[in-house]
């Protein structure tokens, strides 16, 4: 007995009209949304990724798995903070898998990289957390949005801060590369006392002790800092052991619920600014944080609540359009209209796709489960847009 | 700069150096005897931290913690040797590097999976904790002062285990002539396997000991592995002595640096890029040490004396 054997010539042959006919076959069957879904899961800013991803699993949970009516599908990436690592996974969702809309990434580094081989193609990206500064102003796409903010004016809003408290010798402490020098321009451009000093650390420092002597020995009235992940659970524990809790605690990005579990009693009452905390009371937030919390077992934070936000701008949208993809002019006019009940309550998009919201400060608490989380204090920007908004000059799609 | 502030910068130096040297006093101890490059040490320094919190977590009290975290160090590292490292003693260097690394990717992958991305805390025992008024407005923690004493003691033990007795001796003799000690009549891969698994527990201890003041996640070995290797080329392959007062030195210029480089710069440059560019050489200084030693002392501070 033998069996058949084919030439390489007509085994490619095979293959090839598979190859074209697959599409076919995919659009015959269910009609399913598919949703790029960029995170990093792995190494130390891992814990951000997760966050993003469950955040968006769960706006798809509360809509039973549909995008405004359809199926939806999610093929998670893992960026794994390598740009061209993220690149070549971007590239590979959208032109073998055909995903209709690229959605999360946390970090603005990765953002940039995956950015024009997304729009390129003519497909929306939807940053849930990366909220890069060159997309608000002169570089904004009509095939970009951000469910989050520009990061300047979460700064600015701790610099809003300091200057309604009426400090007048601040100290600011930031890592030293280009997100950290944003962060004190950004604090500075809505303070307008005295900088007492201002300390670049290396991105890869573990101790900060030769720093909190500096602060101890100026005695400002407030420190200013931008830690993000490890750097904050090391500074936070260490300003506490070092008994320096009594001068005021500013931060951005540095005390969240991605780090509290870690940095537990040691950031109680550290202030941190935010359009969003777990305590917003308001019905489609309280939903949210209740099932995330069931489901998960940890508490939500921004980059969590941002992605529950871009899953139900993307229902509102697809709803909007009927389903059809197709009419690129019509999605996003869909999408612009963000016709979807936020986590923040009012939810509204600028002309250069950013949303314009509130930012408030928030303080560290401990909840009666003994969990902690950031809870909003009082409204610090109303309405604010972002300082690059006028720089765009949105094209038509 | 005040005395009182450089005081506690050079405290913090202090603190700081005698960390890394038990970080480091393992790898000097597992590259001298065995001649074997072994990147895995910074992972090993994390699962110490690792097993440090959640046994201090399980057991409600630092203390166990840190008891049962020593063994389970021990094991670990003892476990990694019997399945990996046996097999590669008689290879090349770059084999090891590239295997241990290895080791690297899969264990900080391993703990995430085991622990969770998101860093773990560890609290400061009841005995340690607040701390002393050395200058207004700043408490030094008694937790430092704990590590400074922990690291000094580890030290004198080191010194005596290795100069004073019987099994110190075949390591030094190990390290200098392993055939030759093979020859003798003594089993020469137990010993290997011994100093590992005490080089393993060194890392583990060191990863306790600096669990409660920095985060414990996945990746926090590859800093202070870095500066490890740093005072190893610094002190010199193999003494302890040298890898004390090389991770001291690394320690104390690291400090100060950060301290007073951008301060100094201040003196030719405007504010704001004299902060910068102090920052940036403050952070390069330990490396151009580094630099300094390979080019005009490449057997370090207390080279081995062979032949």
């Amino acid at each position: 007995m033998t069996t058949p054997r084919l030439d390489r010539r007509q085994l490619l042959a095979t293959a090839a009209a598979f190859g074209l006919a697959a599409p076919h076959v995919a659009r015959a069957q269910a009609q399913a949304v598919k949703i790029g879904l960029v995170a990093v899961l792995t190494g130390p800013q891992a814990a951000l990724g997760t966050q993003l991803r469950d955040g968006f699993q769960q706006g798809l949970r509360h809509l039973d798995g549909k995008l405004g009516g359809r199926p939806a599908e999610v093929i998670v990436i893992d960026d794994e903070l390598k740009p061209d690592v993220a690149v070549t996974k971007v590239r590979a969702a959208l032109e073998r898998d055909k995903v209709d809309f690229v959605v999360g990434v946390v970090f603005s580094n990765i953002l940039q990289a995956v950015f024009r081989p997304v729009t390129e193609t003519n497909t929306f990206l939807i940053s849930t957390n990366a909220g890069a500064s060159p997309f608000a102003g002169r570089g904004c796409n009509p095939f970009f949005f951000t469910t989050s903010y520009n990061n300047d004016q979460v700064h600015a809003a701790m610099g809003q801060v300091a200057q309604d408290e009426g400090y007048r010798r601040v100290f600011i402490l930031v890592p030293n590369y280009q997100a950290g020098r944003d962060a004190a321009a950004g604090f500075k451009s809505r303070f307008k006392g005295e900088v007492v000093d201002e300390v670049y650390v290396p991105l890869t420092q573990l101790d900060f002790s030769a720093d909190l002597a500096k602060i101890a020995a100026a005695r400002p009235d407030a420190l200013f800092t931008f830690m993000p992940g490890g750097l904050g659970v090391n500074l936070v524990r260490q300003y506490r052991q070092a008994g320096l809790a009594n001068i005021p605690f500013l931060s951005t990005f540095t005390v969240d619920e991605a780090t509290l579990p870690a940095q537990g009693e040691a950031a109680l009452g550290f202030l941190h600014a935010a359009p969003w905390a777990p305590n917003m009371d308001n019905e489609q937030n309280r939903r949210f944080v209740r099932d995330f919390e069931a489901q998960y077992n940890y508490v939500p934070a921004t980059y969590a609540a941002q992605s529950y936000d871009g899953a139900m701008l993307l229902d509102s949208a697809i709803r909007k359009v009927g389903g059809n993809l197709a009419d690129k002019a019509a999605l996003r006019r869909a999408l612009e209209a963000a016709d979807f009940r936020s986590v923040r309550g009012n939810f509204r998009f600028g002309p250069n796709h950013y949303p314009v919201q509130d930012f408030w400060l928030c303080r560290v608490a401990r909840r009666p489960d003994g969990k902690f989380q950031t809870e909003a204090v009082r409204k610090v920007l109303e309405n604010n847009a972002d300082p690059h908004v006028g720089e765009c000059r949105m094209r038509p799609a | 700069m005040s005395p009182e502030l450089l005081l506690v910068q050079a405290l913090n130096g202090l603190q700081f150096g005698i960390l890394l040297f038990l970080v480091a006093a393992g790898l000097t101890l597992v590259f001298g005897v065995m001649d074997f490059i072994n990147l895995a040490h910074g992972v090993q320094y994390m699962l110490g931290a690792y097993f440090g919190a959640s046994l201090a977590a399980a057991t409600g009290s630092f203390w166990l913690g840190l008891l049962l975290a020593l063994p389970a160090a021990l094991l670990a590292g003892l476990v990694l040797e019997f399945l990996v490292f046996r097999h590669l003693y008689d290879r090349d260097h770059l084999a090891q590097v590239l295997a241990t690394f290895g080791v690297i990717l899969f264990l900080n992958e391993g703990v995430k999976l085991v622990w969770g991305a998101a860093p773990l805390q560890m609290p400061i025992p009841a005995l340690l904790e607040g701390g002393v008024a050395l200058m207004p407005g700043l408490q030094y923690p008694i937790y430092r002062l704990g590590i400074i004493g922990a690291g000094l003691a580890t030290a004198l033990l080191l010194w005596f285990l290795v100069d004073r007795t019987r099994a110190g001796m075949l390591v030094r003799a190990g390290a200098t002539n392993p055939e030759m000690v093979s020859a003798l009549g003594v089993d020469i891969r137990r010993l290997f396997t011994l100093v590992f698994g005490f080089g393993a527990m060194l890392a583990g201890f060191a990863g306790v000991m600096a669990a409660p003041i920095l985060s414990v996640e996945p990746g926090m070995g590859d800093t202070p592995l870095i500066l490890a290797f740093v005072v190893i080329v610094i002190g010199g392959i193999g003494p302890i002595r040298g890898a004390f007062v090389a991770a001291l030195l690394v320690g104390l210029i690291d400090t100060l640096g950060r301290a007073a480089m951008p301060d100094l710069m201040r003196l030719f440059l405007a504010p704001s890029p004299a902060r910068q560019a102090g920052a940036a050489i403050a952070s390069m200084l330990v490396y151009i040490l580094m630099a300094a030693f390979l080019a005009f002392r490449p057997a370090g501070l207390f080279p081995v004396r062979t032949g």
